[in-house]
């Protein structure tokens, strides 16, 4: 069971108010238990929480580069082993770090089955560095090298799918979660942590300085994620799907129009192709995960 | 016990004497054959260790940071482009302050892709805050990975070290070696006792970010336990003299330098081959000898100036080069003896595997006699 009176992650860390990547390691961190070891690669997290000589972490914190955190994370599973201890390791990292640049170190570590759990927060683009675009930013959002123009609608591309990578991976358990269903993410990063095996969660993480929205609406902003079934909440074991949050699903333009990011989709004037493109995607998801009430 | 082995496997049954906890590697020639070895060691149950076979060098040293920051000894090899992979992790684990062990099986850089031996690999990582262990032969290359151990883990060094051995020329050559017991090494070597560690009883945060109001105190503190090394190393060195035998309480060795008029400096395998060709020379009247540099970083800058104080004329032998400037040694040299009269030559030979004979040492000292230096010695002239 969720001992939800766990405090592992300090309060008066130097993230935005709002953040979306701190409300979730807050609930990441109860969801754990006190038994466990925590990496982090570089990207806001790591920044806002260990200004040395501050620390945010009340639980054993590393951080070492950008893209290897899932290789220390193996090297530290492989210490443990040989020691006899029974801590859990548990990388938190962005998308940055996830998708794009540490794929490689995720790969081997999941192809090795190391006994870690991977956790992403996804806040879809390179937030520390002032909102880049990453392999998880969705289609047609506008980050600072993809912006949209008078000739580009923003990002071209879909966002990479790495649950499904990694269950092709044999991972035992993959999931995504959202940081506006805390009871779901915090049992499902206690089901990964305590399945064995290298185990993944992805938890779509708004970011209220990247994305365009008042600090006080993250929750609102990741409700209307799962509501239009842009982002759907879902769980694979042994790479079967076992169960998606079903909806009743309300039109994907709910969820764009309160973003500045997606702006563009609406302004000067609304852009009815592009936004059938964006309802497309979400349709495909319901269709995909059968999230349709 | 005194045993005839292949370089690598000189090396891997070092290594396993050293009971590291956590191995991590990936495979490039010419390593390739201490890795197997180990790999073999493990699945014999000969070495209890975690081997971890990654999927790439970059991975290699990372978990090696996470092993080691967990409380483990941990090993790992590698070269060339894989050390060049491995760069931006060889910063960190200094910057972490961990003593992992590394060896090195020196091969030249690409492009042109060169699987042959320079020390091109390992010099470019000189400003990367690891110890730069070089071997001569097979011998000291298996006794040099249990000193590593010793100095880096010691509690006011916690640094990590390459200890460097010639591709090919020793890593895939058989040559006679006085292989230690286990129970002498245990003697020598305690067991790893972590400074620090991740330990969920003992909650500490490792590798956190440094604003430009700290960031150069830890640098700071890098370059001192570098230079304390240099202590170190001859501490150690002297203990594993005094337990094995065999002298290591040098960071610099001399070959007939007393009485040199002209001093050869050179690191690695080629040392041997130097010390052949001085004794030639010698029978013919020449008053030269070796300054061997055994360990690179930290460079014993003080030492080589002593020991080389009373010659007239320096040729450094350098199987690197730092393009647009000189060889690597030959431009420490130089400073080393800023302000002295000492006519200093740099040499840059033996690049990509290119043969260096007696007849070439011959020739240097030579070149150097006559004043003529800094430049590439062997060209093939009718290639250019």
């Amino acid at each position: 069971m969720v001992d939800k009176s766990i405090e592992n992650f300090e309060c008066g860390h130097r993230a935005c108010g709002g953040c979306g990547a701190a409300t979730a390691v807050r609930m990441i961190l109860k969801g754990a238990g006190e038994d466990v070891i925590v990496v982090s690669p570089t990207g806001c997290l790591e920044v806002f929480t260990t200004p040395y000589p501050e620390t945010a972490w009340k639980v054993p914190w590393i951080h070492s580069l950008f893209e290897n955190a899932a290789a220390v994370a193996s090297g530290i599973e492989a210490s443990l082993k040989r020691q006899g201890r029974s801590e859990k390791v548990l990388v938190i990292g962005g998308d940055g770090a996830t998708v794009d640049i540490g794929m490689l170190c995720l790969s081997g570590a999941f192809e090795r089955n190391h006994d870690i759990t991977y956790i992403c927060y996804d806040n879809e683009a390179y937030m520390n560095t002032g909102i880049q675009r990453s392999g998880a930013t969705p289609f047609d959002a506008s980050t600072s090298t993809s912006p949209a123009g008078s000739c580009s609608m923003g990002n071209k591309h879909a966002k990479k799918d790495v649950p499904a990578i990694l269950a092709a991976h044999g991972s035992p358990y993959v999931a995504t979660a959202s940081l506006s269903y805390p009871t779901d993410l915090m049992k499902k990063v206690e089901t990964a942590v305590n399945t064995p095996g290298a185990t993944y969660i992805q938890i779509h993480a708004p970011c209220c300085t990247g994305w365009g929205f008042e600090g006080d609406q993250t929750v609102a902003v990741g409700k209307l994620a799962i509501e239009t079934g842009l982002w759907v909440n879902y769980e694979m074991v042994d790479g079967v799907l076992r169960k998606a949050k079903k909806v009743k699903r309300k039109p994907v333009e709910e969820y764009l129009s309160v973003q500045k990011r997606f702006r563009h989709l609406f302004k000067p004037k609304r852009n009815e192709e592009e936004i059938a493109k964006i309802q497309a995607i979400a349709d495909a998801n319901a269709a995909k995960f059968g999230i349709d009430i | 016990m005194k045993e005839i082995l292949e370089g690598s496997h000189a090396v891997a049954e070092a290594v396993r004497l050293c009971r590291p906890q956590v191995v991590s590697a990936y495979p490039i020639t010419p390593q390739t054959h201490i890795v197997e070895a180990l790999a073999s060691m493990v699945a014999d149950c000969k070495l209890d260790a975690e081997y971890i076979c990654v999927e790439s060098e970059f991975s290699a040293l990372s978990a090696c940071i996470g092993a080691s920051t967990a409380g483990s000894r941990t090993y790992s090899a590698t070269t060339s482009q894989g050390l060049a992979l491995m760069y931006e992790v060889c910063f960190n684990a200094a910057g972490m302050r961990l003593p992992i062990v590394m060896t090195i099986a020196n091969r030249a850089m690409s492009a042109p892709l060169s699987i042959w031996n320079d020390q091109q690999d390992s010099i470019s990582l000189r400003d990367s805050g690891w110890i730069q262990l070089y071997a001569e032969d097979n011998q000291e290359a298996l006794d040099l990975h249990l000193l590593a151990y010793r100095v880096c883990e010691d509690h006011d060094i916690l640094l990590p070290a390459f200890v460097c051995f010639d591709g090919f020329i020793l890593s895939h050559t058989y040559e006679p070696v006085d292989m230690p017991t286990q129970e002498e090494v245990d003697a020598y070597l305690p067991a790893f006792n972590p400074y620090q560690r991740l330990d969920a009883k003992d909650p500490i945060s490792f590798g956190m970010y440094a604003t430009p109001d700290y960031y150069m105190e830890f640098r700071y503190e890098n370059q001192r336990a570098m230079l304390r090394a240099k202590e170190a190393i001859v501490r150690y060195g002297t203990l594993f003299k005094e337990q094995f035998g065999r002298d290591y309480s040098g960071l610099i060795e001399g070959y007939e330098l007393e009485d040199a008029e002209i001093a050869l400096v050179a690191m690695g395998s080629i040392c041997g081959t130097v010390k052949d060709a001085i004794d030639e020379m010698r029978k013919d009247g020449i008053k030269v000898g070796l300054l061997k540099i055994r360990c690179f970083r930290p460079f014993p800058d003080e030492e080589i100036a002593a020991a080389l104080a009373h010659v007239k004329t320096v040729a450094i032998l350098d199987k690197n080069v730092s393009l647009g400037s000189k060889g690597a040694v030959g431009l420490e040299i130089k400073d080393a003896l800023y302000g002295s009269s000492i006519a200093v030559y740099d040499y840059i030979l033996g690049l990509g595997g290119r043969d260096i004979r007696k007849k070439d040492i011959r020739a240097i000292t030579k070149l150097a006699e006559q004043g003529s230096g800094d430049m590439f010695y062997g060209l093939r002239e009718e290639l250019l």
